[in-house]
């Protein structure tokens, strides 16, 4: 292998050059600054010098624990109840802020809790914003990927036809791909306004049972309509993927099957599907990387709002890093994605590894 | 040997207009309002008067529009490339001094003589930059509403107390002819948020931050005060009386006009079309005092000298060029802003006695508090808009506002004190 890439070859290295040169200027030697950059105190705008600051921002970004409170009680040792007879209990805030007797908690904030018996467990993190687009970020991509791979499919085996007219299919398909994300962006937020499109159209499908709800302005819907939205958009891409996948198998393979009397679905399973492994290979890893992106929808739409429900990993390291000048915070989250990403790629291609 | 002599005559002819063009310093300029014809009209007006008028500077002026024009600052800043003269937002002005953006303007005193007090942006102590406009907020009403609701007309001396407010919407809520009663523009995400409601928190007694030292927002951003100007806040959204932060935006723009809204807290910048759009008595009310006197907003954008600029004297000279009445009324003329000066406000349409705006001219003067003079107030803003909209959302008010002081004290932590 190695004689091979050194041993006269240099016109393939003079060719390589250039794209060799490019991505290790713009992506091997940035990320190496993130790197760096995260160790330290970098601001945008400041006149103090760097300081080195060994792994602070990973702390303060990463610090997460579970605090027990225990319900009130009152002199008699009794719980006290409130009105529905459910324990109280103290404030999360009298444990982290100004509290010497949980020097462990200071600072913190609550993220979510649960109760084990009459004690409150509250998990409380330095950032709990960032753990929020952790997970947020993560509840996407468990979404997006399958979901719009599998459209995706759906559709390249729809226009996978010799038809009349098939490209106008193909071109209305592709079509939100080229469109920037910021116009698609936008106009979806007509669309899920209160008065807005989709409102109106559930109105008059339910014969006005559905009154309108503000999807992105809930909690609850909100990310769920960006998710929506983002596979509407992307779908396209990765149906072109699966389509010249598709059209890499030999179509005598068809024929054979059809002679043996496959069905439909068995050609599918026992043909087409076999066919397309490298391609669900690379549509995969490439929708999880640009789902873990997932950034100028919520830019644009939501601000990372209503309560945070919608913020990113990225979203957090743009804003932090350019918003509020903390460049080395900003760098610490994207190291932090990179090494997410990287792991779970590294995961997905062992687990469709040619065994 | 002819056409030698015509050639020394075409050096010396060459060489002669360059020594001409040389004689003025050409000092560049970025200005914020790129794609507005109006604004750069009467911008490079100013500037060709000022480059005829005398011959030692010549200023070119390159325009951004306004979502970009600050990140292209810090972007040239950063590679070294700023302008001489620079155009700043008021708040923001504090932190590229700070940071050696901006250097001191070496304008004289009585260039500055009866500009109002906002428009003029002091750092350390030293003036920095200086306005030719000066912007305010009102709350917007017709005063058929007033009447029909029976509710008393607010005026600076006798603002509506935060009790009467809240009746007032009450009522507005009551009447049923409004689909909410108060529109405090949720839609404008960014800056809006800290310039149009930290001065209800001024007026309940609190602020972004602590204005003794600089130092923490301990106390200030969640002090009791903070925490009755948070549950307020919270109510104006629990109980319907306001839109929240999914607000259309053509709804913040015409839904005042449209009638949607009974009250609107909108800026001067408004009125005009509020007028053109046919709310012939319309009325602007004086902020509502919450117990700490009535507050608004202060400081628009201004003009100051670049840090790497080797000729402040003449950016002096331009700015001081351009404070001219004529300039100061024609810009308020063109863009509805507040003129700096009684003089040039009594040259304007809309701000002279009697004209159709001048309440707000009254407001400024009366009311109009700057926000925090400290270069942390860019981060403080961010975390002070954050912490409003989910507060709007329906966040728990005291740890909501605890995570904002947090935040805010850590960044001046880290910037060891922003130099106070």
């Amino acid at each position: 292998m190695a004689s091979k890439l050194t041993t006269s070859n240099r016109a393939g290295w003079g060719f390589a050059l250039p794209g060799f040169g490019l991505l290790a200027l713009f992506i091997v030697v940035p990320f190496f600054f993130a790197f760096f950059l995260s160790l330290t105190n970098q601001r945008l705008i400041s006149p103090n010098p760097t300081e080195f600051v060994g792994l602070d921002n990973y702390r303060d970004l990463l610090s997460i624990s579970v605090l027990s409170i225990p319900p009130e009680r009152d002199d008699a040792g009794q719980i006290i109840r409130d009105d529905d007879g459910e324990p109280t209990y103290a404030r999360v805030r009298t444990f982290t802020r100004n509290n010497p007797d949980f020097p462990q908690y200071a600072g913190m904030r609550e993220w979510f809790r649960w109760h084990s018996g009459d004690t409150a467990k509250v998990v409380v993190a330095t950032d709990v914003v960032f753990w929020k687009s952790l997970r947020n970020t993560l509840m996407f991509v468990l979404v997006v990927a399958p979901v719009q791979g599998a459209l995706a499919l759906g559709l390249a085996l729809l226009i996978n036809q010799r038809l009349r007219g098939i490209n106008v299919f193909r071109t209305i398909y592709f079509m939100p791909v080229v469109v920037s994300i910021v116009v698609v962006s936008l106009l979806w937020r007509f669309l899920y306004a209160d008065d807005g499109l989709l409102n109106n159209i559930l109105h008059a499908l339910s014969f006005g049972l559905f009154e309108g709800r503000d999807w992105l302005g809930d909690e609850n819907t909100a990310l769920g309509a960006i998710k929506a939205m983002s596979i509407w958009q992307a779908v396209g891409f990765h149906m072109v993927i699966w389509l010249s996948g598709l059209q890499t198998i030999s179509p005598t393979l068809y024929e054979v099957a059809s002679i043996e009397g496959a069905s439909k679905w068995q050609a599918f399973r026992y043909v087409t599907w076999p066919g397309l492994r490298n391609t669900a290979v690379l549509v995969l890893i490439v929708i999880t990387m640009q789902a873990f992106a997932l950034f100028a929808q919520i830019d644009v739409m939501t601000n990372g709002g209503p309560l945070d429900s919608t913020t990113t990993v990225v979203f957090q390291a743009v804003e932090r890093g350019y918003g509020k000048q903390d460049i080395s915070g900003g760098s610490t989250i994207s190291v932090i994605l990179f090494l997410i990403v990287l792991s779970i790629s590294l995961i997905q291609r062992y687990l469709t590894r040619e065994k | 040997m002819k056409l030698k002599t015509t050639l020394v005559a075409a050096l010396l002819g060459t060489t002669g207009f360059a020594g001409t063009a040389t004689a003025q310093t050409e000092l560049t300029m970025w200005y914020h309002g790129g794609g507005n014809e109006v604004e750069s009209n009467i911008l490079n007006s100013i500037v060709s008067d000022f480059n005829a008028s005398q011959g030692d500077w010549m200023v070119s002026v390159e325009s951004f529009p306004q979502g970009s024009y600050n990140d292209s600052v810090v972007a040239a800043a950063l590679a070294g490339n700023l302008p001489c003269i620079l155009d700043v937002d008021g708040p923001v002005m504090p932190n590229w001094a700070w940071a050696g953006y901006m250097q001191p303007l070496p304008i004289s005193d009585a260039a500055l003589d009866g500009h109002l007090d906002s428009t003029i942006g002091r750092w350390n102590g030293e003036v920095y930059s200086v306005g030719l406009w000066e912007a305010a907020v009102a709350l917007y009403a017709r005063q058929s509403t007033l009447d029909a609701l029976g509710l008393r007309t607010p005026t600076l001396d006798a603002p509506w107390t935060g009790d009467e407010f809240m009746a007032a919407l009450a009522a507005a809520k009551a009447s049923g002819e409004y689909e909410f009663a108060l529109d405090p523009g949720m839609a404008w995400t960014g800056e809006w948020y800290p310039y149009a409601f930290s001065p209800f928190l001024q007026s309940f007694g609190g602020d972004i931050v602590d204005r003794s030292t600089y130092q923490t927002a301990e106390g200030a951003l969640n002090g009791d005060a903070a925490l009755a100007f948070g549950d307020w806040w919270q109510s104006l959204f629990t109980e319907g009386y306001a839109p929240g932060t999914s607000q259309d935006p053509a709804d913040r723009d015409t839904g005042f006009i449209d009638g949607k809204y009974a009250f609107s807290w909108n800026g001067n910048w408004a009125g005009v079309a509020t007028l053109d759009g046919g709310v012939d008595d319309v009325v602007f009310l004086p902020a509502p005092d919450f117990g700490n006197g009535s507050v608004i907003g202060a400081g628009s954008w201004q003009f100051g000298a670049s840090g790497t600029c080797p000729h402040p004297d003449g950016v002096a000279a331009f700015v001081e060029h351009a404070l001219q009445d004529q300039y100061l009324a024609a810009f308020s003329d063109g863009i509805g802003l507040i003129p700096s000066t009684t003089e040039a406000a009594a040259m304007t349409k809309n701000y002279a006695a009697g004209g159709a705006l001048q309440p707000f001219f009254g407001l400024s003067e009366a009311q109009a508090l700057v926000r925090p003079v400290s270069p942390g107030y860019v981060v403080a803003a961010k975390v002070f808009e954050k912490a409003l909209a989910d507060i709007a959302n329906g966040a728990d008010v005291a740890d909501t506002l605890d995570a904002a002081v947090d935040e805010i004290n850590a960044d001046i932590e880290r910037n060891g004190g922003y130099g106070h």
